[in-house]
């Protein structure tokens, strides 16, 4: 089996260069993933949890092959990313959340034969492997059907099938549930978690605490192109201690506002989320210091909704993690 | 064995993928009926009525290789749109057996661009098809077909590396037809246009069907052609591969 962990990371860096312009070219130098490093044990289901722009896509395509680093390594499998790009490959599968990735003019099961053959998937293998997969994902019976008429929900099911003809040993799964409604992403969660119940290694990256909260076994939180945090969920979570959460739902809330809550004696983060014409005011401060008071005195004139303080969950935990970075 | 399924297969689907596009079906009908009038409007303006079968025939050329040079273009680059550019590059076999399918579909597919051209030819203008070496002038088409389709593949290597490979295929459209002698005959051009077009593969694909048209040795043509895109598949093939690294280096395999 050669490496005892399915991923090993070590001071993975990557930037982009870009260059626009012809007369007088403007070169850029964006550094997307600056020295990651882990390691994930074979037949782990692994988080990578960040906010957009984090380095969360960039790593999985370091680690997929897609990308090259631009330093540091990565091995999957014992095979190092850069020289053993086929070996890699053999071991891997990859799927990305979203409409992309598929020929939508190909039926799905045209889509799962041409990759089957693209991925070495044996002749005689093909047929019996191509139907369990599209029972395994729920399509059986409308995998005769165009592509261009699914569901993104169906797409990305297919797209599931399609990271699993070849029986991998390492899944990245790239924000799987974008998009995707609650009861197809609850679905989407088990077929994830019966994967690694059967020993395939999964590298999950999402949005979603409380999907990252059920499926994973550690997570790693990644924010600014670097690792800020790593541990069990319960471990995470743990960041937060210390902390109270007070939530006001409010109309209108000036900016100007949410600057003189920062200041309050005791407040340690502030967030706003707009929830259509209704904004969810997170304040974050210390435990031993009751804020809810101050905050409400300094919004007041402001309409307001609930108001509710509690403990801090594995979401506030990750928002600190991300704000502190 | 394995090598001969990857390619048919992945020959079929992008067949079925592109076949199916209503913009790429839309193009096929309209442009064979342009250029068969383009054609038969210059040859007779020349005094050369009786030519007008190998003006369909170079016409008809001109289709299939517009269909390799937009198609090897535009076929990567809807890939890269439709974000399967990188799940096939993704795939643990070398490069040039997942582009090739690409690039002799699009041949394929633009036989047709030969096929409408001569029968607008034939019902429009009502031009014979009286070919000189019929046997010939299909052995000739299908040697021209597969040679685009690999010249296509040294394209591709380009467009993989280009996030604007669409700008490059424009640029490259007419100075080919002109320079194949597709239309215009070689010998009018400028003499320093004789060496870009000895090596080309789409000079020596359409003189092989216009001599099978009207009458010449087809064979000699047939073999120079088929030799030059055998070069083009080994040199294809190792750009491709080298193409493939820099694009995991530059980050152009996707879109952003």
């Amino acid at each position: 089996m050669g490496s005892d962990y399915a991923i090993e990371a070590e001071d993975l860096r990557r930037t982009y260069k870009a260059r626009t312009g012809w007369l007088k070219p403007k070169r850029t130098e964006v550094e997307a993933v600056r020295g990651v490093t882990f390691t994930v044990g074979r037949g782990e289901l692994f988080g990578l949890l960040g906010p957009n722009g984090a380095g969360k896509t960039t790593t999985i395509k370091l680690l997929n092959t897609l990308l090259i680093p631009t330093s540091g390594t990565a091995r999957v499998c014992g095979h190092d990313v850069e020289k053993d790009t086929r070996e890699v490959r053999r071991r891997i599968g990859y799927v990305f959340g979203g409409d992309r990735g598929l020929y939508d003019r190909l039926s799905a099961l045209d889509n799962l034969r041409y990759f089957a053959e693209l991925y070495g998937v044996a002749p005689r293998d093909q047929k019996r492997r191509i139907a369990e997969l599209l029972d395994l994902v729920g399509l059986a019976g409308r995998e005769g059907e165009r592509v261009e008429g699914y569901s993104r929900g169906m797409r990305q099911r297919l797209h599931i099938a399609r990271g699993l003809l070849h029986s991998p040993d390492v899944l990245f799964l790239d924000e799987p549930s974008i998009g995707v409604d609650p009861v197809a992403a609850r679905e989407l969660r088990r077929t994830v978690a019966d994967l690694a119940a059967t020993g395939t290694t999964v590298l999950l990256t999402t949005h979603y605490m409380a999907e990252a909260d059920e499926l994973c076994d550690r997570i790693a939180v990644i924010a600014d192109g670097q690792i800020q945090a790593l541990g069990t969920p319960a471990e995470l979570r743990h960041r937060a201690d210390g902390r109270r959460v007070v939530e006001v739902e409010a109309y209108g809330v000036p900016e100007s506002a949410v600057e003189s809550l920062r200041g309050l004696p005791g407040v340690r983060e502030t967030a706003v989320e707009a929830r259509g014409a209704l904004q969810l005011l997170t304040v974050h401060s210390d435990a031993h210091v009751d804020v809810q008071g101050d905050v409400l005195r300094e919004l007041a004139g402001i309409r307001l909704g609930r108001v509710n303080s509690r403990e801090p969950t594995l979401e506030d935990a990750y928002v600190a993690i991300v704000s502190a970075a | 064995m394995s090598v001969l399924r990857v390619l048919t297969v992945g020959t079929l689907m992008h067949i079925k993928q592109i076949s199916r596009s209503p913009f790429e079906i839309a193009i096929t009908l309209i442009v064979p009926i342009v250029q068969a009038t383009l054609a038969v409007y210059l040859f007779r303006a020349g005094g050369e009525q009786h030519r007008l079968l190998e003006a369909a025939v170079g016409a008809g050329v001109m289709g299939i290789w517009s269909s390799v040079l937009f198609g090897s273009g535009g076929a990567i680059q809807s890939q890269r749109w439709l974000g399967t550019l990188e799940m096939i590059m993704l795939a643990p076999r070398r490069p040039v057996l997942v582009i090739l399918p690409i690039t002799i579909a699009t041949g394929l597919t633009g036989i047709y661009a030969l096929l409408a051209t001569l029968v607008w030819g034939r019902f429009l203008y009502g031009i014979r098809l009286d070919f000189a070496h019929p046997l010939a002038f299909v052995v000739a088409a299908v040697v021209c077909v597969l040679a685009l389709g690999m010249f296509g593949l040294l394209l591709a290597a380009t467009f993989v590396l280009m996030r604007n490979a669409n700008a490059l295929a424009n640029t490259l459209e007419y100075p080919v037809w002109l320079v194949s002698g597709m239309l215009v005959p070689i010998t009018v051009l400028p003499s320093w246009t004789g060496p870009i077009a000895a090596i080309l593969p789409t000079t020596w694909g359409a003189r092989a069907l216009r001599e099978a048209t009207s009458g010449g040795p087809v064979w000699p043509s047939v073999a120079v052609c088929l030799g030059i895109s055998l070069l083009c598949l080994a040199l294809g093939g190792l750009a491709l591969t080298y193409v493939e690294r820099r694009a995991r280096a530059a980050a152009t395999l996707a879109l952003a």
